[in-house]
C-alpha cells in the first residue's frame, strides 16, 4: 500500500493541517481510546509538571541533593502523609504517562502486530508490577520496625 | 499534497529536514524514554527502603559516586526539558492559533531550559567536583 500524505485523523479547527511549513505535531485523535490517552497525556502532563519538577528539585538539587538521602531521611519524609501522597501520585502518573509514551513510540516504530502486542504487554506488565510494589511500600512503610526514628 | 514547492530536499540539513520542531520532537521522545527507563529502576531502588536501613543505605550509597551523579545531572536535565517542551505542546494543542508563533515559542522553551540548567549545573556540578576531590 502506498504511503498517503493525507492526515489519518480529522483535525477540525486546526490551522494548516495540510502539511505546510507551520504544521506541527501529530494530528489530534477524534475518538475512542486514542482520544482518551491523548487527553490523559496532557492532563497527567500538567500534574506531573509540578510533581516531577518539584520532586527532582527537592531530592536532587537543593540542600545536599541526593547526598542526604538515606533510610533516616526517608523515615522522616514519609512521616508526613503529604509526602507519601505526593510520591504515590508521582509513581502512578509517571508510570501511566511513561508506559503510554512507550506505547506511542512502539506504534511508530514496530510494524509487526505480534511484536507490537508483545512489547506493549511487556511494558504494561512491568508497569503494573512496579505500581503494586511502589504502592505497597509507600503505604505500608513503617520505620519503627527497625527501632526508634 | 503540494508541500515540496517552496523547498527542495537538498535545502534541508538532515534526516529531520532541518525544522527546529523536529529536533524538539526527537529530544522529547529521547528524554521521555530515558526518564521511564530510569523510573523502572528507581521504583525498585526506593522500594528497598521496605527491607530496612541496612539494605536501603547500601542501595543509596550507589549515588555517592561521581559517575552516577553525572548521570543524575543528565536525568534532571531530561526531566526539565521534557517538562518545558511539554508545556509548549500543551500550548499549541489547546491554543492552535499559537502555531503561527511556533518558532518563537520553541526558542523560548530552549532558552528557559538553558537558563534553568545554569544554576542547576553549578549546584550539582560543585557536588560532583567535591566527590572527586575528597
Amino acid at each position: 500500500m502506498a504511503l498517503s500524505t493525507e492526515p489519518r485523523h480529522g483535525t477540525p479547527g486546526r490551522p494548516d493541517a495540510g502539511g505546510g511549513a507551520s504544521r506541527v505535531g501529530r494530528d489530534r485523535p477524534v475518538s475512542g481510546l486514542e482520544l482518551w490517552t491523548w487527553l490523559f497525556m496532557r492532563i497527567s502532563g500538567i500534574v506531573l509538571l509540578f510533581l516531577s519538577v518539584g520532586h527532582v528539585l527537592i531530592m536532587h538539587v537543593v540542600g545536599e541533593g541526593v547526598e542526604r538521602v538515606n533510610f533516616a531521611f526517608i523515615a522522616t519524609r514519609w512521616g508526613s502523609p503529604f509526602w507519601r501522597a505526593w510520591d504515590w501520585a508521582l509513581l502512578v502518573l509517571a508510570l501511566l504517562h511513561g508506559i503510554n509514551g512507550l506505547r506511542v513510540i512502539t506504534l511508530d516504530y514496530v510494524r509487526q502486530a505480534g511484536a507490537r502486542f508483545a512489547i506493549n504487554i511487556f511494558f504494561s506488565t512491568l508497569g503494573f508490577l512496579l505500581f503494586v510494589l511502589g504502592t505497597v511500600i509507600v503505604f505500608t512503610f513503617d520505620p519503627s520496625k527497625w527501632g526508634p526514628v | 499534497m503540494a508541500t515540496r514547492q517552496t523547498k527542495k530536499k537538498s535545502d534541508y540539513g538532515s534526516v529531520y529536514k532541518g525544522h527546529e520542531g523536529q529536533w524538539s520532537w526527537l529530544f522529547h521522545r529521547v528524554t521521555g524514554v530515558a526518564i521511564i527507563l530510569f523510573l523502572f529502576s528507581h521504583v525498585v531502588d526506593t522500594a528497598v527502603v521496605g527491607w530496612g536501613p541496612e539494605a536501603y543505605n547500601r542501595v543509596a550509597s550507589v549515588y555517592h559516586n561521581p559517575i552516577v551523579r553525572t548521570l543524575e545531572l543528565g536525568l534532571v536535565a531530561a526531566v526539565l526539558f521534557h517538562s518545558y517542551n511539554g508545556i509548549k505542546i500543551l500550548l499549541i494543542d489547546f491554543f492552535p492559533g499559537l502555531t503561527r508563533h511556533i518558532t518563537a515559542i520553541g526558542r523560548t522553551t530552549v532558552a528557559v531550559f538553558v537558563l534553568s540548567m545554569i544554576p542547576i549545573t553549578y549546584i550539582m556540578g560543585s557536588d560532583i567536583i567535591g566527590l572527586l576531590t575528597h
